[in-house]
């Protein structure tokens, strides 16, 4: 008989499930400005403390504070504050759309704005974009016609995917968006490929990619990170640590132990971690990790540490695994309230104007859903031809689907 | 072969500054068979190089080169190394054109040795040319002469939908009839290894008749096309050997003139039975010669077991089987 410990099996838990009192008291927040800021050109190995730290901009007070302030012109603040209230507008409007039958599904990114749209202000326009599904605040912020998403939503006859695409799959090649995969993780090694293209042709372009904490777990993850190092590929990695992968937690994904930040150390690459819920802390990261790859100096990984207040999509009820109030018990509060208190106390917005913002984003969903409605929703008439089903599989429809095609008498 | 293959890139890698070879031990070392040799010597590194062991990755990187408007060609070291790539070549390559409305493609090649009559064992032997005709958006192609490999390759390399181009490896260096107790034959005996050494193109979609015949429709490709005709003759048939080369998009009207003619049709690859691309060939001839059959199709393939090592003979679906399978069709 050996005398051994029996071995035990640790299967990660969340500190409170539905009726308990959210706790977030094991997230450590550091004070906003006490992260140093190296220079974009810093070895990976000297500044590996950022993958454990929590880069903040704004403080509780409002202010923007320390190195990582980013000094941006207050009428970009506003102009970004604008795009996510609009994009919340616009989460609003579709969700309510699907639960009226006009959809089949849909995804919100409430209180997670600011991943996207802060990153897409600190990149060029043309840097090119592998989102994942909760990312529409680029499009958003590129300036995509609402109306045309919602007609992708409502697969209707103005939908430019042609009803192909799950409803907010989004692609516009115009506004350097790729198209949008269910698959978790596949774009994060193709922007991988995309960035070492456009360094192969001698371009200045670089691409830009996100996946969730959940989908850190998949190969398609490592693969990127490694492909990334090995050929310096200008590209910037995002990490949104929104806490939830539909009902598993982010320790079940690996972020019980570390951070997801440190998963770059490994792979020799430098590893922000980074407030999601502050514009200025995601744009500054963002424009710093930018340079770093403008400069041949190659990929970041950013994780941004934010939460998913809403649901996964229309088809969950996060009611059922977590406490409902945990995300007003976030610690680290909401983009948009942040941002706004931000420009209040620089003198450069007011209660007034924010609702008066509130209403006009509000009519401008309004009216762009009127407008798409009147082009159709789904399972409605209005919906492009059912030829089209059998187009663009091949550049050149083979002769089988042009008998099938032949088959259905169209 | 394998010197009408690193032709093929090779002439590539001069037309197109947008063309360029990636994969493991392709670079400096030319790849393990030898079909990059001297690429990354003549046209640099950056239009030819090694990557990390992670075909996922690979085929990943190759999609979003594509996707920026290159048009890179992919070694898959082993065809049965292609399955960690898998996700990445039918849920991305295959669908990127479709899903986008054409805002995006992937034109990819990606190369990838496969079949056995080396001794292998089950991790180099594998045919799995049917998991990619199974997924449309998807071109598989699969040469079975030299003159073919760099006509069909260049074709692929120059083709806006991702090509899944399965080389079969047994014949490299040399045609294989099925008869392996016989001495190897280089490729410098057989009329179809005469290469021209500019560019040329076979188009993909396109059979050849390689034997006509009137007794009966043998459909072969890769290796299977030399067992099938040397099968021909010992059988002592005048067989119509149809050598597909494209295996989707197929070359239907090729394949229904022959079984019209002869009334008889014998399947012959490889690759396991079960859900082969024998059944797909075995349904269409169905559906489109019923009333010229004169006899049950036939099929000859890998037994539906793991390619096993020791018994490489006793798996390979040669001659003998072949002839069987041709003498069952003529009696019926």
């Amino acid at each position: 008989m050996k005398n051994r410990k029996p071995l035990s099996l640790h299967i990660p838990e969340p500190e409170a499930r539905p009726g308990e009192q959210p706790d977030f008291s094991g997230v450590r927040v550091p004070e906003a400005g006490s992260v140093r800021r190296p220079d974009p050109d810093a070895p990976d190995h000297e500044i590996r403390d950022l993958a454990y730290s929590l880069i903040r901009v704004l403080d509780d007070k409002g202010a923007a504070v320390g190195p990582w302030n980013p000094r941006l012109d207050p009428e970009t603040l506003r102009r970004g504050l604008r795009v996510m209230m609009l994009t919340r507008a616009y989460d609003d409007r579709m969700y309510r759309a699907q639960r009226q039958g006009k959809t089949s599904f849909y995804m919100k990114c409430t209180g997670e704005e600011a991943c996207s749209i802060a990153a897409a202000f600190a990149l060029d326009r043309d840097d090119m974009c592998f989102p994942s599904y909760r990312q529409q605040g680029i499009l958003i912020a590129r300036g995509y016609p609402l109306v045309t998403m919602m007609c992708q939503v409502y697969s209707n006859e103005l939908d430019p995917l042609k009803g192909r695409q799950l409803p907010i799959m989004y692609s516009s090649k115009k506004d350097s968006f790729f198209t949008i995969s269910g698959n978790l993780g596949t774009q994060f090694p193709q922007a991988v490929g995309w960035a070492m293209a456009s360094a192969y042709k001698g371009d200045d372009r670089i691409a830009a990619s996100w996946v969730g904490d959940g989908t850190t777990a998949e190969g398609d993850f490592h693969q990127a990170l490694n492909f990334a190092s090995v050929y310096r590929a200008p590209v910037i990695l995002n990490v949104v640590n929104n806490q939830w992968a539909i009902s598993s937690f982010s320790g079940i994904a690996g972020g019980e132990e570390t951070t997801f930040a440190s998963r770059a150390i490994g792979y020799g690459l430098p590893g922000l971690r980074v407030d999601g819920n502050d514009f200025l802390a995601v744009y500054a990261a963002t424009d710093w990790a930018a340079t770093r790859a403008r400069n041949n100096q190659g990929a970041t990984l950013i994780e941004l540490y934010t939460y998913r207040v809403e649901g996964h999509s229309t088809s969950d009820d996060p009611s059922r695994y977590r406490p409902s109030d945990e995300g007003k018990a976030w610690p680290l509060g909401d983009p948009v309230e942040r941002l706004k208190k931000h420009l209040i106390a620089l003198g450069e917005w007011s209660e007034e104007r924010h609702e008066q913002t509130h209403k006009d984003v509000a009519e401008e969903v309004r009216a762009a859903n009127k407008e798409a409605e009147s082009h159709g929703t789904l399972g409605g008439d209005k919906k492009p031809s059912v030829k089209t089903m059998f187009e663009d599989v091949y550049e050149d429809m083979p002769w089988h689907i042009r008998r099938q095609r032949q088959q259905m008498g169209i | 072969m394998i010197q009408a293959i690193n032709s093929a890139m090779d002439v590539m890698l001069t037309r197109d500054p947008d063309v360029l070879v990636l994969g493991e031990d392709v670079g400096y070392f030319g790849g393990v068979f030898r079909a990059t040799e001297g690429l990354q010597k003549k046209h640099g590194v950056k239009r030819c190089f090694d990557t990390p062991i992670g075909e996922g990755g690979i085929v990943a990187v190759a999609i979003g080169m594509g996707a920026y408007g290159l048009r890179p060609i992919v070694e898959i070291q082993f065809a049965d190394y292609i399955y960690p790539a898998f996700d990445q070549i039918v849920s991305e390559a295959a669908r990127l054109r479709y899903r986008s409305a054409g805002d995006f493609t992937a034109p990819m090649t990606v190369r990838t040795p496969y079949g056995g009559g080396i001794f292998g064992g089950q991790t180099h032997s594998q045919s799995p040319e049917a998991i990619f005709t199974h997924v449309s958006g998807l071109k598989t192609v699969v040469p079975s002469t030299p003159y073919d490999a760099k006509g069909l390759l260049i074709s692929a390399i120059e083709d806006n939908d991702p090509v899944i181009f399965l080389e079969p490896k047994r014949i490299y260096n040399g045609p294989f009839d099925g008869h392996h107790d016989r001495p190897v034959q280089p490729w410098s005996k057989h009329p179809a290894s005469d290469v021209p050494d500019g560019y040329y193109k076979v188009p993909l979609g396109k059979a050849a008749v390689v034997r006509e015949g009137s007794d009966v429709t043998v459909l072969a490709y890769g290796t299977m096309v030399h067992v099938a005709l040397a099968s021909a003759e010992d059988a002592g048939l005048d067989a119509e050997v149809i050598d597909l080369r494209t295996l989707l998009p197929l070359d239907i009207d090729t394949i229904v003139k022959s079984v019209e003619k002869t009334g008889r049709c014998v399947i012959a690859h490889e690759a396991t039975r079960t859900s082969g691309f024998g059944a797909e060939l075995a349904a269409l001839v169905q559906e489109n010669c019923f009333y010229h059959l004169e006899a049950p199709i036939e099929r000859v393939t890998g037994w539906d077991t793991p390619y096993p090592h020791a018994f490489e003979w006793d798996y390979f679906p040669g001659p003998k089987r072949v002839v069987e399978a041709m003498r069952r069709a003529m009696e019926g």
